[in-house]
């Protein structure tokens, strides 16, 4: 990470401005819609983030993020259910399950490549969807409403929108910043050491897949994370956000803004949700447009938006 | 003991439909090394296709052959306009690009037949039940549904195994260099193929179509139920695909129809009805997962590359 004054950064650097003044710029003109928008967007960004850590970094294709999403969500839904309500046992129960989850589901993938790794966490993470639908104390497939959001001791209001989106945001940037650290770090080394060639990391003395399993494992964890804070936004988890459709969504998102780039998938959510609400505004059928524009993406703009962005500098 | 023929029969029947999506999805996956989300999209639109010609010629044979037709045209305009530039991309751009089209067609669909699903009535002489043994009765309509999934997975075998065309595709399948440099033409191989596979989804789409009703997103659940198979099956074998496919019909209908009753053996009664449809549901993606871990191949992989 040379620091040198580019497009890519320049742009960089104002989206994380404009991201850390949006509840002025909201409060400013009295626009509250664009703060919920965005801390949806942000909550978002660090799933799509912690996804590219194995994607982009570790060469992993995880289809099964949702899961996590769901599994944070869930800790954070029936702790509040069974009168829980403090975040301070809610948040590190999602996110050691989220921890385990991986863990086991890990060890188990891991033992393929390529495509069919991409089919063995698509099907673990339907397992997580159908045991979700199976859960009829807390809703079963219609899903389970969370009356309270999680509460700090009166540290942080979670029900005051700046507050939380602020708190949203401070996940969103703490996650990229450890997952800057540990891609610079020898850990991170290693890893994507054993992307590019495998055998070669084996022969000299690296257990590839312990550090493959460890990343998986992080990368899971950060994900849940992102699960407890939408279950806090949307003040509502159902099965229906596990379904294997999201876990395309976040994939998407990563490879829309650019993946194996540091800040590609926080800009890929931005674009991805945007260009949603945005084309949801003109017509109904917004995915008409979307589909397509993501097969040109795909076709034409590899490398995404950071891709296009350096390749303008460049130019 | 009926309810057990009843059942295993109906396990047969989903699991020769599944087939008929699977070998589809297998023939390209194994001969083009595509992955292809969309599958399930075709297998949507030869639903709705037949629910609409079926409607308009008042015909339910002549609807159905008009939407088998519909759906191969669909394919091979698919193939042609989009997919065939993603041949030799990587698996992650291929699925991307896939799962943009079926945003694409689950939109373009509410926005031709709208939102509401729709029906696809049968006609008189499909509903009528049969006897198959003294005593025992199934309805005509799933045991036509057999019938012509068995007719076509050994046409199918007839065609792979047996003919020019097929010779083509086995050896497109395992050196694909190797025959466009013997000078096929590979290119119209392939869209041959992919028409062949949207055909086979399609017609999948069509024969359940009168058995659930015809909706949105009816792809999305049977698609992932397919690369089970395949993956289960060994990716690119058609037998392999015929095998998971029965096997995962069986153990996915069995498990529904007589796994609560298991459980409530060992549960107590309220325990099981809340654990069996959750546990039924997950069985193919628990086989699933322990066939990849102790043979990550697949269970009859198709011949070495």
């Amino acid at each position: 990470m040379k620091s040198q004054i580019n497009l890519r950064n320049a742009v960089v650097a104002l989206v994380a401005l404009g991201l850390a003044l949006l509840p002025v710029y909201s409060a400013a003109t009295g626009n509250i819609f664009i703060l919920t928008l965005f801390t949806r967007i942000v909550i978002f960004a660090l799933a799509a983030a912690s996804l590219n850590l194995i994607m982009g970094y570790g060469g992993m294709m995880s289809f099964g993020h949702a899961a996590y999403l769901g599994i944070g969500g869930y800790a954070v839904g029936i702790l509040a259910h069974e009168g829980i309500g403090s975040g301070f046992i809610q948040w590190p129960v999602a996110l050691a399950l989220s921890a385990l989850y991986a863990l086991v589901i890990g060890a188990l993938s891991l033992r393929t490549r390529g495509v069919y790794f991409i089919m063995i966490t698509l099907a673990f993470a339907q397992m997580a969807y159908y045991i979700a639908s199976g859960l009829s104390r807390y809703g079963g497939d219609d899903g389970l409403t969370i009356y309270k959001r999680s509460t700090f001791g009166g540290l942080i209001d979670l029900s005051n929108r700046v507050q939380f989106y602020y708190l949203c945001l401070a996940c969103l940037f703490g996650g990229v910043y450890l997952i800057w650290r540990i891609i610079n770090s020898r850990f991170g080394m290693v890893v994507q050491g054993v992307r590019s060639n495998e055998q070669r990391m084996q022969a000299i003395g690296f257990h590839a897949n312990r550090y493959r399993l460890v990343c998986f494992v992080i990368s899971g964890t950060i994900c849940g994370l992102a699960g407890a804070l939408l279950a806090n936004n949307t003040d509502f988890i159902s099965p229906a956000g596990m379904y294997w459709t999201r876990s395309g969504e976040l994939m998407v998102m990563v490879v829309f803004g650019g993946m194996g780039s540091l800040f590609g998938p926080v800009l890929g959510t931005i674009v991805f949700l945007l260009l949603e609400e945005v084309l949801s505004q003109f017509t109904e059928y917004w995915a008409l447009i979307m589909g397509p524009l993501l097969l040109l993406i795909v076709l034409f703009a590899r490398g995404g938006i950071m891709g296009l962005l350096g390749r303008l500098s460049r130019a | 003991m009926l309810v057990l023929v009843e059942q295993s029969l109906n396990g047969l029947q989903f699991g020769l439909l599944l087939f008929l999506l699977a070998a589809g999805l297998t023939l390209v996956f194994g001969i083009m090394d595509f992955v292809n989300l969309a599958h399930g999209s075709l297998y949507m639109m030869g639903a709705y296709f037949a629910a609409t010609f079926v409607a308009w010629t008042n015909s339910f044979v002549l609807g159905i052959l008009l939407a088998l037709g519909a759906t191969l045209l669909l394919g091979i305009a698919l193939e042609f306009i989009a997919l065939r530039h993603l041949y030799g991309r990587d698996h992650l751009d291929q699925v991307l690009a896939t799962f943009g089209l079926i945003l694409f067609f689950n939109d373009a669909v509410r926005l031709i037949w709208g939102p509401a699903g729709l029906s696809l009535p049968l006609p008189a002489w499909l509903t009528v039940p049969v006897q198959i043994v003294p005593g025992v009765f199934y309805p005509a309509y799933r045991l036509s549904i057999i019938v012509v999934a068995l007719t076509v997975a050994a046409l199918l075998y007839v065609v792979v195994m047996r003919t020019r065309i097929g010779m083509l595709i086995r050896a497109g399948a395992s050196n694909r260099e190797m025959i466009g440099a013997l000078g096929i033409n590979i290119k119209l191989l392939f869209t041959l193929v992919f028409g062949l596979g949207a055909a086979l989804a399609g017609l999948a789409g069509l024969m359940q179509a009168p058995i659930l009703t015809v909706q949105i997103g009816m792809g999305e659940n049977i698609l992932i139920l397919a690369f089970v198979i395949i993956v289960i099956g060994g990716i690119g074998s058609i037998r392999g695909a015929f095998m998971a496919a029965i096997f995962v019909g069986m153990i996915d209908t069995l498990g529904r129809a007589f796994l609560p009753d298991l459980l409530r053996m060992v549960l107590s009664s309220a325990a099981a009805s809340t654990a069996a449809p959750a546990l039924s549901s997950m069985l193919i993606y628990l086989l699933m997962a322990i066939v990849l871990v102790v043979r990550p191949e697949g269970l009859f992989p198709a011949a070495k590359r």
